[in-house]
């Protein structure tokens, strides 16, 4: 599904990614952690088309497609998904019109038909529930005035609307309480259809807990330096990042 | 707008009437103004004689005067004795299908979704179906004349009411206001006209959309709206079809008269080309609206959407008179390209416990310059004056210019003002947000620009808010970039 070789991306002249190798394959869902400032962030804004960062070198595929080829809104409607780590507000701008707005983008570029009002707003109601989503927060402007963790609730209502078939999730745990943690957890795992796979960037290995990955990466100046299994989720929350630094700088500096 | 359709519907499925066809020969004035054009003008209307007196003394008070060079707008002189002051209304190009119309105009409709009925009507299509606007006003009128609601050409009101005429005309905006207003009162060629009885509340919103000859009328309009003592009236200017006219220069007057009690919502959208994206061609349009507020509670909106003209300048009013009376301006104005608007609102506070309100939205992209002028006056008999204003400009690129002139003259310290203003850009942020989830650069900001409008948008009637706002994610297309 996605195949990205040697991909080397700057931003503002400094190289934050270095020649980065991941592939995701349909249902599989891979969690990328790592430290503060390593790239991961970085690496979701390019896949997604965000103009500041600039490929320097390498390629991504995605479903046999040159993704970088690609504008931000064709690859959103190719089925790329990207819940931000700190979403945007829009004042003035209703979360459903906003959301019809872009499902019926999104179906138009599959020569589907434009969903009409009943139509959007039953598909709305089924899906908030999914994410324990309270109807008042539709009728809201964009992210206006939404807490930390109503927004990230927000990014995974937007998924579930648009049903991608990729879905990288930057941080979407982070500031969430227990509760809240759960129910994004509980929206991820719905989706999970074995087919639509998903990015999971997170620091902390108690979300894990409840999205299960097939794969867990440590993403580390700007390269994948370690895969292995949720075992390895497990080994970073007891000894931290040290240890695959030490490992990492060496061999850069031998 | 849907009592509007449900008289379409009702005429189409009624007999045509009284179909009657102006017979107005067809003989233009010779370019240029003087006295001669004046009273030929009146003449061809038939005017009484206190009319043409009229127009003359407001003609040779013009001659006194000179243009305006305060608003903040560059462009070539008019040449006032180049101008065409009378030439009798055109019967529209007959088409024979849509397929005649001029492509851009249909893709403009369509992105407008203006039905297509709707649209063989506007471009003058020969069809059987097509409703005339004449019998479709009769019926409208009809509905009206039952409440006692006078709803005319100006034209005919001045044949048919000429003491409501003489009594209001020049009564809010006087021929020595301003150059403008002054030319307006020696050459109007036709407008709308409107009054409302005491205690009525007139049933659906007025359009101007179905005078009759309304296309031919536009370059120096006349409107007259009088709300009697406890009446409402929503009134409607203009539509968001494409306007196109060879008349360069357009300078209306709208005068509105609300008596206590009364509540007049004035509501336009505003289209008029605005030449190319060089800046060539495009009218000038420099409007004079105003409203007085006569009696207690008396309360006077004035909502209008701008997005045409490539040189507008314009700033609808309200003399707050009557004690306790409102005053209230929302405005969204928009400039692409060259265009250049110099815009906003006057609020003259004479009454006590009168209060005003200005929103307004100025959103600026291309080579455009966009300016927000506003006065608030507190006049020393206006004790416990409020005035709340709001003055927002965006900027969709780094070529365009944002500028906001208040001017506040404040002389009674019970005086309450408050006065905000913020300058923002649309962020790349919030474009590369909407992208991500599948909506074009072009849309988002369409999107985001409405969002920003809301407030506005939410004080015009539904129908017209819908067509609003498509009228201005088109106005925007190739804004940013
Ligand atoms: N727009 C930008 N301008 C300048 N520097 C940037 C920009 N975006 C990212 N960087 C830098 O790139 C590096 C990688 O940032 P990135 O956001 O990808 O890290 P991250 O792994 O997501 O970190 P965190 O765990 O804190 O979210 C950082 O040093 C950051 O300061
Ligand atoms: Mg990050």
């Amino acid at each position: 599904m996605l195949t990205i070789k040697d991909l080397k991306a700057s931003v503002e002249e400094k190289q934050i990614l270095n020649g980065l190798n991941f592939e995701v394959k349909p249902g599989e869902v891979h969690a990328i952690m790592g430290p503060n400032g390593s790239g991961k962030s970085t690496l979701a804004s390019v896949l997604a088309g965000r103009e500041e960062y600039e490929v320097t070198g390498g390629e991504v595929m995605f479903n046999g497609e040159d993704l970088l080829e690609m504008n931000p809104e064709d690859r959103a409607r190719a089925g790329v998904f990207l819940a931000f780590q700190y979403p945007v507000e829009i004042p003035g701008v209703s979360n459903a019109n906003f959301l019809k707005t872009a499902v019926n983008e999104v179906r138009k570029s599959k020569g589907l038909e434009a969903l009409d009002s009943k139509q959007f707003l039953k598909i709305m109601q089924e899906k908030m529930k999914l994410v324990e989503m309270d109807k008042a927060m539709t009728q809201r402007s964009v992210n206006e005035g939404f807490s930390g963790g109503e927004k990230k609730r927000n990014e995974i209502f937007q998924m579930a609307m648009l049903e991608p078939s990729l879905a990288i999730l930057d941080e979407t745990d982070s500031g969430l309480d227990i509760d809240a943690l759960r129910i994004v957890a509980n929206g991820v795992n719905a989706l999970r259809d074995g087919k639509r796979s998903f990015i999971v960037i997170t620091h902390y290995q108690r979300l894990l807990d409840y999205i299960v990955p097939d794969f867990v990466h440590v993403l580390y100046k700007g390269r994948i330096v370690k895969s292995g299994t949720k075992d390895l989720a497990l080994e970073l929350e007891e000894k931290g990042y040290d240890w695959i630094k030490e490992e990492v700088d060496a061999t850069l500096n031998a | 707008m849907s009592d509007d359709l449900k008289i379409l519907e009702d005429v189409a499925n009624s007999e045509y009437k009284w179909g009657f066809v102006s017979n107005i020969e067809s003989d233009n004035a010779p370019k240029g103004l003087n006295e001669d054009i004046v009273r030929f003008i009146s003449a061809k209307k038939n005017e009484p004689e206190w009319l043409l007196e009229y127009r003359l003394k407001a003609f040779r008070h013009w001659q006194t005067m000179t243009e305006p060079v305060w608003p903040n707008v560059t462009y070539p002189k008019v040449d006032f004795q180049d101008i065409i002051y009378y030439s009798a209304p055109k019967p529209k190009v007959q088409l024979d299908s849509l397929d005649d119309l001029d492509p851009e105009i249909k893709a403009t409709f369509d992105k407008l979704g203006i039905s297509l009925e709707e649209q063989k009507r506007l471009a003058n299509v020969a069809v059987d179906a097509v409703i005339d606007s004449v019998s479709v006003k009769t019926t409208f009128r009809e509905t009206l004349l039952e409440k006692g609601i006078i709803f005319s050409s100006f034209s005919e009101a001045v044949h048919e009411h000429p003491e409501l005429v003489k009594k209001y005309l020049g009564s809010v905006v006087p021929y020595t206001d301003n150059f403008y207003a002054a030319l307006n009162a020696a050459v109007f060629s036709d407008g709308s006209f409107c009054y409302i009885p005491k205690g009525v509340r007139c049933p659906m919103e007025l359009s101007t959309y179905f005078r009759i000859n309304s296309a031919g009328t536009g370059q120096f309009e006349r409107t007259l709206i009088i709300a009697d003592e406890g009446s409402y009236v929503s009134y409607l200017e203009g539509c968001t079809a494409p306007m196109r006219d060879e008349n360069q220069l357009h300078a209306a007057v709208v005068e509105i008269v609300s008596h206590a009690e009364a509540q007049v919502k004035y509501s336009t959208v505003q289209n008029w080309y605005p030449g190319d994206k060089e800046g060539k061609g495009g009218i000038f349009n420099f409007v004079t609206k105003r409203g007085i507020c006569l009696g207690n509670k008396s309360k006077i909106s004035w909502t209008q959407v701008e997005t045409g003209s490539a040189v507008t300048w314009k700033y609808p009013s309200v003399i707050l008179k009557g004690d306790n009376s409102v005053g209230e301006f929302y405005s969204v104005a928009v400039t692409n390209n060259m265009q250049q608007a110099d815009t906003g609102t006057k609020m003259i506070h004479i009454g006590k416990n009168t209060s005003s309100t200005i929103i307004s939205k100025g959103i600026s992209g291309g080579r455009s310059h966009n300016s927000y002028r506003g006065l608030v006056k507190i006049n020393k008999s206006a004790d416990n004056a409020r005035n709340f204003s709001q003055c927002d400009s965006l900027l969709l690129g780094d070529q365009c210019g944002a500028h906001t002139f208040p001017y506040l003259e404040v002389s009674n310290k019970s005086a309450k003002v408050e006065h905000e203003a913020t300058t923002s850009k649309v962020g790349e942020d919030q474009i590369f947000y909407c992208n991500q989830r599948g909506i074009s650069t072009e849309d988002a900001v369409g999107l985001i620009v409405n969002g920003y409008c809301k407030e506005v948008f939410n004080q015009l009637p539904m129908e017209f808010a819908v067509e609003a706002q498509k009228l201005l994610a088109i106005s925007l297309e190739g804004s940013v970039g």
